[in-house]
């Protein structure tokens, strides 16, 4: 099998950026799973709207871990709407081509980030939820949220 | 510093075999089915090839049949034999659960062709075990095709016992020992098998060719049609600059294999006490006892194995593994599998293949590195 990383490939591989995890994510999600040969975790912090920050933790491939790093590099700053728009053919188009078999790697990064903002956007609901009902809060707010209510009220 | 560490998957060519080969790249182009002098010539040199490589695995320079490497000695043999020998009472062949992609798609071939194909499986050792390919054994059984030295974890067969079963219940005994140059005595005779294959580049030769070793009493069908050189066995211009390549090469490979052995098991032992004290959670794949010298297959938990490779390569180090994510198929090994590893580890191996222009300050080199690596891939891993 031929496998020729681009030398961004290869930088974002080596010295990716982003790496690790917030304590208490905005947003979570897992993607992949380390029987596949690859998995992702990524945590967001939103603030107003925007990601303030975004990091992730990777069980995979050069190119898993690259596509990772683009990936969150890109999203950074940019508003939950303009994030979730961001597809895979961008991380390609940055890292100047992936090898045809390694594609997939890009596409379950940006399915990762999606899941993560999804979890953001599913705790914000319930939170709206449970602002509203405060008297059974305890009751429909899951543990989930319990860590990210007192995430949003740090700030 | 370059390393190469991956001697399974192809070898540096012997300046000595080059110098061999030469001759017959330039001035001694002759074919050698011509019959004018030049050719005649070049067809005793041919005879001088097969007649090196008979003495060295004690068999008959007949029985030598030159080929485009070990894929083509396989396919010749599994499908030749299996085809020639076919009737009504006998429709089967058997082969192990390990063995190289040639010959499992040469199988699943004759299995599409009606043929019963039964796979004997191996221990967690990796090694085929005379009672589990006794029990697939029956007179429908044409041939039984069992490797003698396993190209990613490097473990050793019993060849001679295995033969004699199959020979017992009256099939013929193929070996691909495509990885067993110089680490196994290659002896027809005493292992008492009827087919071998062999592959010039896995020993300082050329690539591109390669050897079938037959038995001429055998019934076997070629896979080419054409000029009828090799008796018919093989059509096809004799590729003579490989060949004596092969020959020169396999010749080296036994004259010094006391030395070269030595060398590669002191540096294999020494990279493996290496890893062990400088990267945690490590395990060896296979059995580190019946076990090719040249061979350590290294599962580093946690982490996925294309990235240490790629990591390693940056650094000008040359391994590879068997991770799904290195795979075409996207698949991981079936040897791994085979040898009952958990679905978790799977992805987290690389096989280390020594040679003979490795050097300790290589291992040193490739262990700090390896420690690095595994170290910073380690520390954003979601799996602790």
């Amino acid at each position: 099998m031929s496998l020729n990383y681009t030398k961004k490939t290869i930088d974002n591989f080596l010295k990716p950026k982003n790496i690790g995890s917030i304590k208490k994510p905005d947003g979570y999600a897992q993607i992949g799973n380390m029987v596949c040969g690859d998995q992702l975790d990524f945590f967001l912090k939103v603030e107003q709207g925007k990601i303030k920050e975004v990091k992730f933790l990777s069980f995979g491939c050069a190119s898993n871990i690259a596509t990772a790093s683009v990936l969150t590099e890109k999203v950074k700053g940019m508003t939950i709407v303009q994030a979730k728009k961001y597809n895979w053919q961008k991380i390609v188009g940055e890292l100047g081509g992936l090898p045809q078999q390694k594609v997939h790697c890009s596409v379950m990064a940006v399915q990762g980030l999606k899941k993560a903002i999804e979890d953001y956007e599913n705790r914000q609901a319930t939170e709206k939820k449970s602002t509203g009902e405060k008297s059974i809060e305890k009751k429909s707010i899951g543990k989930k949220s319990t860590g990210k209510k007192s995430a949003r009220l740090k700030k | 510093m370059k390393v190469y560490l991956d001697n399974a998957a192809t070898t540096r060519l012997d300046p000595r075999v080059l110098a061999k080969m030469k001759p017959y790249l330039t001035d001694k182009y002759a074919n050698a089915s011509a019959i004018y002098f030049p050719g005649q010539q070049a067809f005793l040199d041919l005879r001088q090839a097969k007649k090196t490589v008979a003495k060295i695995l004690h068999g008959e320079p007949d029985n030598v049949i030159f080929t485009s490497g070990a894929t083509e000695s396989n396919n010749f043999i599994i499908k030749g034999v299996a085809r020639a020998n076919r009737d009504t009472a006998r429709n089967k062949i058997i082969i192990s659960a390990i063995e190289h992609p040639c010959v499992r798609e040469a199988a699943d071939e004759l299995k599409h062709e009606g043929f019963k194909v039964e796979i004997v499986p191996v221990n967690q050792e990796g090694i085929v075990e005379p009672a589990a390919l006794e029990k697939l054994l029956d007179k429908k059984t044409i041939l039984v095709s069992v490797m003698a030295v396993n190209n990613e974890i490097g473990t050793v067969q019993d060849i001679a016992a295995l033969a004699a079963i199959a020979h017992r219940h009256g099939a013929y005994f193929h070996t691909d020992a495509v990885q067993a140059v110089p680490y196994l005595n290659l002896d027809i005779q005493k292992m008492a098998i009827d087919f071998l294959s062999l592959s010039a580049h896995k020993f300082y030769g050329p690539k591109g060719v390669g050897l079938a070793y037959i038995n001429r009493k055998i019934k076997i069908r070629p896979l080419l049609a054409g000029g009828g050189q090799e008796d018919g066995y093989r059509s096809g211009t004799y590729n003579l600059p490989g060949i004596v390549g092969l020959a020169a090469a396999l010749e080296l490979a036994y004259r010094e294999r006391g030395v070269y052995l030595k060398k590669v098991r002191s540096l294999r032992d020494y990279l493996w006490k290496k890893i062990q004290k400088e990267v945690p959670e490590v395990r060896v794949n296979g059995s580190l006892t019946r076990r090719s010298p040249a061979n350590l297959n290294v599962m580093f938990g946690y982490v996925e194995g294309e990235a240490i490779l790629i990591d390693l390569s940056s650094k000008g180090v040359c391994v590879s593994t068997g991770s799904a994510c290195s795979a075409a198929d996207l698949k991981s090994s079936y040897v791994l599998r085979s040898i009952g590893l958990k679905d978790h580890f799977l992805n987290s191996n690389i096989r280390f293949s020594l040679g003979r222009f490795n050097t300790k300050a290589e291992i040193d080199y490739t262990v700090n590195h390896l420690r690095n690596t595994v170290k910073r891939l380690r520390s954003f891993s979601p799996i602790k």
